[in-house]
């Protein structure tokens, strides 16, 4: 096991940060930490990284006890804090070369050239840290947690702020480096748990509501099935409503509906059947997933009283 | 903690916060000790150096604060602190490192002014007449008022995100433990009190090495007041675990 926690608490004063957690996690496996602002996420994750120690409860990383075994741990994990804190005024080189300085790496040059290479830094490389954009810092941020090769890589929210194409990048990036190890992120951001986690975690003012694969939650909302399909003429929308489980059709474009049906039966088969019934063609359909996004929403709101 | 003091050394060179140390330390101890007409030694008529061992403290006292105040600030508000404290490094190593840091720039700052004793011992009539004993107790007092200034100035960083407020905290601190305490000897007060509050502070301590005298006590003085500033700042960074 490679991260477990167990009825893990966190109280700042008066308010519970985080409340009686409890989750494991298997060796090589992205995880999501998602929840909504102000949930626990970061907590947690300072207290798995020994930043902050927690006020009950137990949390082991690799075996290690957070309590006990913090200097151990450190040296195993690597830690990509929230805001991407970097010292501005050191170059990329530099910097770099001073994260490895704690960790007494044998090759230190040549971990630094492969880091700059597996973060796409190489024509920044000579550049003062301050002079970067924020992909590239971000890029920085991830290059320093992982120079030691670490077991275990705790992100907190890596992709905020990026733009469209650096998302795209340094999505793609984690899940190349999710190949070989465990890796825990945060997020608030639902597409991000579909594009690279295999598992989500989700919590909601420091509680768990919600532990599964990202497949097997996404099923737990389909009751319902969405499909977007579009006809190659008009149709009679009161005939299609008719048919069996159909619940509610809605016109979105010339001769185009989104349809949505409750029921095991595939909607999709439903759909094609009518427009041989009534003679038509199926130009186009598309089955809408049900997001997590959606699953996210029932879930945070379900909890609230 | 090597790692933590070659990083702060290489900011110190890349900022330009150690030239301007040196130089202003060097200009001004250099302004007072050749060239005012007051205090010059030129015109003093003694082969001494107890310009720069009178106003090398003061000097220091604005000069250390300013070094020191970024320490633990900066990184408080970069937010770079979280990442130090994630790496596998105790609280002690991250507060040497950066205290030997703080040190080594005095220090560094110190001894270009061995060039002054030379001249002064090649200026002295005969050559070489001069109290030498004095002025290694007085470079061995300077640099140990030093590194408490450095010491003091760490623990005002670490209680502040703000520079500032580190800098003149460190600055008050620094001004209260050298002189304040000598001061209140003006106090009427019995002799007993005042002979014990002038030795808590720092001016009666250095004045006594400048005598030449290497006393233990003064060593051990400037020894516990380092190690309560030093433990202070890792009981402040230990905070944020209560």
């Amino acid at each position: 096991m490679s991260v477990k926690v167990q009825a893990l608490t966190k109280v700042y004063g008066e308010q519970k940060a985080i409340n009686q957690l409890n989750f494991s996690i298997e060796e090589g496996q992205i995880v999501g930490l998602l929840g909504p602002n102000g949930a626990g996420k970061s907590t947690t994750m300072k207290i798995l990284t020994c930043f902050l120690p927690q006020s009950s409860g137990k949390a082991w990383v690799h075996g290690l006890d957070t309590e006990t075994d913090s200097l151990a741990i450190r040296r195993i994990i690597g830690y990509l804090p929230e805001s991407n804190p970097l010292y501005l005024d050191m170059y990329v080189k530099e910097y770099l070369g001073y994260v490895a300085g704690f960790y007494q790496l044998a090759a230190v040059d040549k971990q630094i050239a492969r880091m700059i290479e597996i973060t796409g830094l190489g024509l920044e490389q000579h550049k003062k840290i301050g002079q970067l954009s924020k992909g590239y810092r971000q890029r920085v941020g991830l290059a320093q947690a992982m120079i030691h090769d670490p077991k275990v890589l705790i992100l907190d929210e890596p992709t905020s702020g990026l733009d469209p194409n650096q998302l795209v990048d340094i999505r793609s990036l984690i899940q190349e480096i999710g190949k070989s190890k465990t890796i825990i992120l945060s997020t608030h951001i639902m597409q991000e748990v579909e594009a690279m986690c295999q598992r989500v975690i989700i919590i909601n003012r420091g509680e768990l509501v919600a532990d599964d694969a990202v497949k097997k939650l996404q099923q737990r909302v389909q009751g319902e099935s969405v499909v977007e399909v579009e006809f190659n003429n008009v149709i009679n929308e009161a005939a299609l409503r008719k048919m069996t489980n159909i619940s509610l059709v809605a016109k979105i474009g010339e001769n185009s509906y989104e349809v949505r049906a409750t029921g095991k039966d595939d909607l999709r088969k439903i759909l094609f059947d009518f427009a041989v019934a009534q003679g038509l063609s199926v130009l186009n359909m598309n089955k809408k997933e049900n997001s997590l996004e959606e699953v996210f929403r029932k879930l945070t709101t379900a909890k609230k009283k | 903690m090597l790692t933590i003091f070659r990083r702060e050394i290489f900011s110190f060179l890349s900022s330009l916060i150690a030239y301007i140390v040196i130089v202003v330390f060097l200009l001004v101890t250099g302004l007072f000790m050749w060239v005012f007409p007051d205090y010059s030694l030129l015109e003093y008529g003694y082969a001494t150096l107890d310009q720069l061992f009178i106003i090398g403290p003061w000097i220091f006292m604005f000069l250390i604060p300013a070094i020191t105040m970024r320490f633990f600030s900066e990184e408080k508000r970069a937010g770079t602190i979280e990442l130090l404290f994630t790496k596998p490094v105790t609280d002690l190593q991250i507060i040497g490192g950066k205290y030997l840091a703080g040190f080594a720039l005095v220090l560094f700052s110190i001894l270009p002014t061995l060039l002054y004793f030379l001249s002064v011992y090649l200026l002295a009539d005969p050559v070489g007449n001069v109290d030498t004993g004095g002025i290694i107790g007085s470079y061995i007092g300077l640099l140990l008022l030093g590194a408490t200034f450095v010491a003091i100035g760490l623990f005002a960083s670490s209680l502040t995100e703000n520079q500032i407020v580190a800098f003149i905290l460190g600055l008050f601190l620094c001004f209260f433990f050298y002189t304040a305490f000598d001061s209140l000897r003006l106090l009427n007060l019995p002799n007993k009190t005042l002979l014990l509050l002038e030795q808590l502070g720092m001016s009666a301590h250095f004045d006594s090495l400048s005598k030449g005298v290497l006393d233990t006590r003064d060593m051990l003085y400037f020894g516990s007041l380092i190690a309560l500033f030093l433990m202070l700042t890792k009981t402040v960074l230990e905070a944020r675990k209560w």
